[in-house]
């Protein structure tokens, strides 16, 4: 073992000290020094498990996975918040996957229905309920494309058949896509679980339904990009620029014929591996269409990401996609001269979803900035095997950090940056320690590629040097 | 007031049970009031003489929610000023009847049906406490005093036994206690011996043995209690003997429910069981 690795160890078994033994050995299973190299034996996170009773996690649910990551995007189809109201009446539009349209004619991006049960739903069953509330949705929205059955949790506890009634009134609107997503929120450890059920909804329900005029040697698919502020956009940009022709975007931006025609694609590309692997994995073994990850977070990443996709091309692409980076990279090279040296040194710690905790990371030290700690709210082993390699020797990472984790790490750490979720935010502006929201991009964005590239920079840069922490005291390291 | 549930296996009498108990204490002077606690509402015909009665929860689904009510329509008064509510609930295999039985019991209380003048509350629930909803009746200080109908049936014995660990394990948070078992004969071999050796066991008391007659299914044709129908034939008697021991009983204990071999080993020494079917 390293001495980075040892001193880690240490810093880390000191801020577990403090709970009862039970959750000391459980939460040291989640919490580790990083190894590059991956011969550490105890440096391996365990992930994917269900989270400590007592600690405060942050993680969201099964439902928050299918509706607000995956479903939600879908901008010509209309998710229906089936059960009492809060479940909908919290998770509507809270996650700026843009998208264009007309709202409410052809696009329903911000329009949310929920059936908003009362006690007779629960006694008698909300099914009557919700073939009244589909029939409602098709006359006040007759140009819709799709409508998505987001089940709470009562439903799954009352066991409301919401299969039959979505095959009923799809029938009824002329064979409409009706999926009905069983992602109560009781199932199981995050809302990754929501995600895999609700990949599993689009290969039962849309997938392979959806129409493609003809098809060309250049066309890819875009997967796991919501959208967040347009990144689908500039990544979307880059590619087209490749000469590539993108005929799917999952889930941001997307219509629902085009969910349906993904597995035509020569490649599909994806981002969030986390949350769109289980889709491609199945596009692959059932229609032959392979798939591989790339990152467009920061310059180095997206050459890197431009030229492993072009691989997969002819000549032509492969030499138009040196072109794009020829392009761009003057403009690059000019953002990081000019950010660089305000932000060369600067210590980052993240704690994100299950993907950005090292997408990111390349970004950052495009800035010469340095992530001294991640973590992920529900990542898999998986996700942490292509971690480890991204990060420095003796650098923290944390499985499903606890907000006393977080908090007391900060103090030991001492991030100049810290970047994780609205539930962390105020928790750090006390703490008077610069902070940015890398779920939402802090309501600004796009981040991704080269057009994102310009806005992250900047953002940063305004949140690490805003003159407002001077006003703020920050408590003393430990 | 003391409110009462009544609790066996599906099928065996509960409710033809419960209502010619309350016909017995109402004949006696006794106020009374009968809560159904099932989504089949047959738990106050006989009082009625009616079909099925309008119940909390379909008049709730007609009207929107349970506070577009009013009590007078849930609640109505029958044979010796026997008052009646039905919770009704969904046909089965759709929505929860569990929770239609709390929020009708929820509606009762809220609405004043349990006047302080009663002497007499009575729940008659479905069949097995499936789960949480239909233990409502003994939970949270409601029903304190708890009556098992069996009979000499294995199936009959066994439900009985699962109930009482029910019983047990809201003996303990909320102070609910076992009065004891009804044996609505079936005539099976040595039932009355058996019945009472099994009481003895979860260390209670075979209140009284309910002798089979069909007078009770001549009664129930007529939408009637046996009490009310034929006053003076000697089932009328037995109901009201069942009533008074009711009435009378203090012997309220928290039960010892029976392991699955203990019960097989009481159905061996009663001969109900072969010996080999147990090895």
């Amino acid at each position: 073992m390293s001495r980075a690795i040892e001193e880690t160890q240490k810093m880390i078994d000191e801020v577990l000290d403090v709970y009862p033994e039970k959750t000391r050995k459980d939460r040291a299973k989640h919490v580790k020094p990083n190894d590059p190299t991956g011969s550490c034996a105890n440096c391996q996170v365990k992930a994917n498990v269900k989270s400590r009773p007592g600690v405060m996690t942050v993680r969201g649910c099964a439902y928050a996975g299918a509706k607000g990551v995956v479903w939600g995007p879908v901008k010509d189809q209309i998710t229906i918040s089936h059960g009492p109201i809060g479940c909908g009446q919290y998770s509507w539009w809270s996650r700026r996957n843009y998208y264009n349209g007309q709202t409410g004619i052809d696009t329903f991006g911000t329009m949310h229905i929920t059936t908003d049960f009362q006690e007779k739903d629960i006694v008698y069953g909300g099914d009557k309920n919700l073939d009244a509330a589909l029939d409602e949705l098709k006359e006040l929205f007759p140009l819709a494309n799709g409508i998505g059955i987001l089940s709470e949790c009562p439903v799954g506890l009352i066991g409301d058949d919401i299969e039959a009634v979505a095959k009923k009134k799809s029938k009824e609107f002329n064979g409409m896509p009706i999926v009905p997503c069983r992602c109560e929120g009781f199932r199981g450890v995050s809302q990754s679980l929501g995600h895999h059920i609700a990949n599993d909804n689009i290969k039962d329900y849309v997938l392979g339904k959806g129409t493609l005029e003809k098809q060309t040697p250049y066309d890819v698919a875009l997967i796991g990009d919501y959208n967040i502020g347009g990144d689908a956009w500039a990544s979307r940009k880059i590619l087209e620029e490749m000469g590539l022709r993108v005929i799917a975007q999952y889930t941001g931006d997307a219509s629902v014929n085009e969910i349906g025609i993904a597995h035509k694609a020569k490649l599909n590309l994806i981002h969030c591996y986390r949350s769109m692997n289980y889709i491609c994995r199945h596009m692959e073994e059932e229609y032959g269409t392979p798939w591989t990850e790339f990152n467009f977070f920061g310059p180095t990443k997206i050459y890197e990401s431009i030229r492993k996709i072009a691989s997969y091309f002819d000549d032509s692409i492969k030499e138009k996609a040196e072109a794009v980076i020829a392009k761009y990279r003057p403009k690059m090279d000019e953002i990081i001269a000019h950010f660089r040296p305000r932000l060369e040194g600067k210590k980052v710690m993240l704690y994100v979803g299950g993907l950005r905790p090292r997408h990111t990371i390349g970004a950052y030290e495009d800035l010469g900035m340095e992530i001294v700690a991640s973590g992920y709210e529900f990542a898999h082993n998986d996700d942490y095997k292509r971690t480890y390699p991204e990060m420095k020797e003796g650098a923290l990472i944390m499985d499903d950090a606890t907000e006393y984790e977080l908090e007391e790490f900060t103090h030991r750490v001492r991030p100049d940056l810290v970047g994780a979720g609205i539930k962390e935010k105020y928790t750090y502006h006390k703490l008077g320690v610069p902070f940015r929201q890398m779920h939402s991009w802090d309501y600004s964005g796009p981040y991704h590629g080269f057009d994102g590239f310009a806005v992250f920079a900047r953002d940063m840069d305004a949140t690490i040097n805003s003159p407002t922490w001077n006003l703020i005291r920050r408590k003393k390291s430990a | 007031m003391r409110q009462i549930a009544i609790y066996g296996k599906g099928g065996i009498g509960k409710s033809t049970t419960t209502q010619n108990i309350v016909s017995g204490l109402a004949e006696a002077g006794y106020k009374a009031m009968i809560v159904g606690c099932d989504p089949k509402a047959d738990s106050t015909r006989l009082i009625l003489n009616q079909k099925a009665q309008a119940t909390v929860m379909d008049m709730a689904r007609e009207r929107g929610t349970v506070e577009d009510l009013e009590l007078n329509e849930v609640l109505l008064t029958g044979f010796k000023g026997i008052r009646c509510a039905e919770s009704g609930g969904p046909e089965p295999g759709v929505g929860c009847a569990g929770r239609g039985v709390i929020t009708a019991i929820n509606f009762l209380e809220e609405n004043g049906a349990y006047t302080p003048d009663l002497d007499f509350v009575f729940y008659d629930v479905l069949g097995d406490v499936v789960c949480g909803g239909f233990a409502m009746p003994i939970r949270e200080g409601k029903a304190k005093e708890i009556y098992i109908v069996t009979s000499g049936e294995m199936m009959a014995m066994y439900a009985a036994n699962n109930i009482s660990r029910g019983i047990l394990k809201y003996a303990q948070s909320g102070g609910v206690r076992l009065g004891g078992l009804i044996c609505n004969s079936r005539k099976t071999d040595r039932e009355h011996e058996l019945i009472s050796e099994f009481a003895k066991k979860l260390g209670t008391q075979m209140i009284h043995f309910v002798p089979r007659d069909n007078q009770v299914q001549r009664a129930e044709l007529r939408r009637m209690t046996v009490i009310e129908y034929s006053p003076d034939h000697p089932q009328a008697d037995e109901y009201r003997q069942l009533a008074r021991k009711i009435a009378e009983n203090k012997d309220l204990v928290i039960p010892t429910p029976l392991s699955m071999d203990e019960l097989e080993t009481l159905l061996v020494d009663f001969g109900i069981l072969e010996q080999e079917a147990v090895a």
